[in-house]
């Protein structure tokens, strides 16, 4: 697939703090990319700078290989969701979705045609004449879609689309966006600060934090080969421990060591070892690779959320069998759960759960328990 | 919704009810016995058919009024754009400048104009030149434009500001330059913020008698110095029932363009 979108050396600052540092990166036409990062990390402005809503400090942006740093907004071929919606309250349904075909004068019958084609994609039929302020969210939702598809953009950008809907809306909501996007054929570049969403929906995961892009893959890649603690945290949940590689597929971590299955590094580098939580097999202790005490056992539905100190650190394990607190268990590891990363700025900082809610309650009682 | 009021409510509310059923209501009902007496207190309908031979003086009235709003509304649209649009900063700056005029007195401000435009005002010497000015109703447009511009500017730059930022951006992001964003979606949804200065102004403008009599110059009379007159003259039943039908009339005026700002976009954000 051809680029489409190419940022080249963008960077942006709000009153001298930096939100975007030189960032690099192209966007392939029909693609779903999503910008997936913590609050602040310059997803929103990447966007914004795309739809033509801010102007870089530095660097340009390329549209099908055409300059376009110094377009306005309304010259531009993207079209954009906005968190809020932004309907025209003056405007009904209809009128809110024929808006960009009357500006661009077209004829009547063929806005009546495009604006009832909308209508039935996103189904909203017989809502035409009612008023904005009248709609759920979800349908507001529909028709800030609707109006931004009609006049077919290449792109569309959406802002953090569906940050103001409920769980159960928000899923059916992500099929729905996602199956208009292939219907239609066009280039989705989506916000969220929702890991899930990014990872259910999009082609590529753009992940970013501190103004700077973390890793760009597909959400398998993503998940399975993060490329530091940053994004092994923030995709989902990680234990995260210091490991040392002592030779090409062997890794030394608390104080054992396992086979697994990357390689090249330099022999004995210190790298950060992540481990899902449910690639951990729970055994009897003398099975075990390494033997923990249970500190906090938390039903989450599917499985059990299970937190287990290993030499102080605090590892956290997902089972679908239940273990009691204060038990003594065993853990298992298959060589291929065991990712490998460089050691990065975000080393240490992420992947112990000893912070984790359940263990400050538990913390405070025992400091409760001292004051006796 | 009905919602059962506590006494609390009712204890706040007494000191402004007292008020007004003193000082509104009962001269409201004053106003209406003297209109429908004669001069010895009788019943009588002479005081409503009288007001016929004052219909120029009310059609003159609502000329130069609708002239001066419409003035304001020209003015006053792009300034209160301009104001909401400004940094937060200047705006402040911008809204007490344009409030300082109303720190001064309403009547010292209108004979200033009158020495400033005069025959031989401070205009004329300045110049050297002898415009003819107050006396025209153009000076007492002028006048009513001078005085009651704020009143269009001020309601329709908090409804501009309060409008979302989104909208801007939403119709840049479908296609509208600058002018086509101002005409197809601010325009129509500072509508209730116009409604408002447009009633603010008119109605003053329409019931004034000091602007008129200072910088009409005492060549015609409008409405609002007819009311005075009769009132200076002792005739209170005619002026009471002139005030009754300028009162009605106004209420139908506010009635109707409510209704335009209902229908048409009165909904803010």
């Amino acid at each position: 697939m051809a680029k489409l979108i190419e940022l080249k050396g963008i960077s942006k600052s709000y009153d001298g703090e930096k939100v975007i540092d030189s960032m690099d990166l192209y966007i392939r036409d029909k693609e779903f990319i999503t910008f997936l990062g913590p609050s602040g990390c310059g997803k929103t402005t990447t966007l914004r700078i795309i739809g033509g809503f801010e102007t870089a400090d530095e660097g340009q942006v390329y549209f099908d290989g055409v300059d376009i740093s110094d377009v306005p907004a309304y010259k531009r071929q993207v079209n954009t969701v906005f968190q809020k919606y932004a309907l025209f309250p003056h405007l009904n349904v209809y009128e809110n979705i024929a808006f960009p075909l009357r500006i661009k004068k077209l004829p009547e019958d063929e806005i009546r045609t495009r604006v009832t084609d909308m209508l039935k994609m996103v189904a909203l039929v017989g809502f035409e004449n009612k008023s904005v302020s009248t709609l759920s969210g979800g349908q507001q939702q529909r028709v800030a879609i609707a109006r931004a598809l009609v006049s077919h953009p290449r792109v569309l950008l959406l802002d953090e689309p569906l940050g103001a809907l409920d769980l159960k809306l928000r899923k059916d909501m992500q099929n729905e966006l996602k199956s208009i996007q292939q219907a239609i054929g066009i280039t989705f570049v989506y916000v969220t600060h929702d890991q899930e969403e990014a990872l259910s929906m999009s082609d590529t995961v753009v992940v970013m934090a501190d103004g700077e892009i973390q890793q760009i893959g597909t959400p398998t890649d993503i998940y399975n080969e993060p490329k530091n603690a940053f994004v092994a945290d923030f995709i989902g949940e990680s234990n995260i421990i210091d490991g040392v590689m002592l030779e090409d597929k062997r890794v030394k971590f608390a104080s054992h060591v396992f086979d697994c299955v990357d390689g090249g590094y330099d022999k004995n580098e210190a790298v950060d070892v992540v481990i899902r939580p449910e690639d951990v097999d729970v055994v009897a202790p003398d099975k075990g690779m390494l033997q923990g005490q249970v500190t906090a056992v938390t039903f989450k539905g599917v499985h059990y959320e299970i937190i287990v100190d290993i030499k102080g650190f605090k590892w956290m394990i997902q089972s679908t069998d239940y273990v009691e607190p204060d038990a003594i268990i065993g853990l298992y590891i298959e060589p291929d759960a065991i990712h490998i990363m460089k050691k990065s700025k975000y080393s240490g900082m992420f992947g112990d759960y000893s912070s984790f809610s359940d263990e400050i309650d538990q913390l405070s009682d025992a400091d409760a328990a001292l004051e006796f | 919704m009905k919602k059962k009021r506590s006494l609390m409510q009712y204890i706040c509310a007494a000191p402004h009810i007292f008020w007004a059923v003193l000082f509104i209501v009962l001269p409201l009902i004053i106003v209406l016995g003297y209109a429908f007496t004669d001069a010895d207190g009788n019943f009588s309908f002479s005081n409503i058919t009288s007001l016929t031979d004052y219909a120029p003086i009310f059609g003159l009235s609502l000329e130069l009024a609708i002239i001066a709003t419409a003035v304001c509304l020209f003015i006053g649209y792009p300034l209160a754009y301009f104001i909401a649009k400004a940094k937060p900063r200047t705006q402040k700056i911008l809204i007490m400048l344009l409030m300082l005029p109303m720190w001064t007195n309403l009547l010292i401000r209108t004979y200033s104009i009158m020495a400033i435009l005069d025959d031989g005002g401070f205009l004329n010497s300045l110049l050297n030149t002898s415009f003819h000015i107050v006396g025209t109703k153009g000076a007492v447009i002028f006048g009513m434009v001078y005085d009651f511009l704020p009143y269009m500017v001020l309601p329709i730059y908090t409804c501009i500001s309060k409008i979302d930022k989104n909208m801007w951006e939403a119709a840049a992001d479908l296609g509208c330059s600058p002018v086509t964003t101002l005409v197809k979606v601010i325009f129509p949804l500072s509508m209730s913020g116009i409604i408002s200065g447009v009633t603010m102004v008119l109605v003053p403008s329409i019931s004034t008698f000091y602007i008129s009599q200072k910088l009409g110059g005492g060549t015609f009379e409008l409405i609002g110095d007819t009311i005075e007159r009769q009132f200076v003259t002792g005739a209170l039943n005619v002026g009471a029932a002139i005030s009754l039908v300028m009162m009605i009339l106004i209420l139908i005026s506010i009635g109707i363009m409510n209704k335009f700002s209902d229908e048409d976009g009165g909904i803010i954000v």
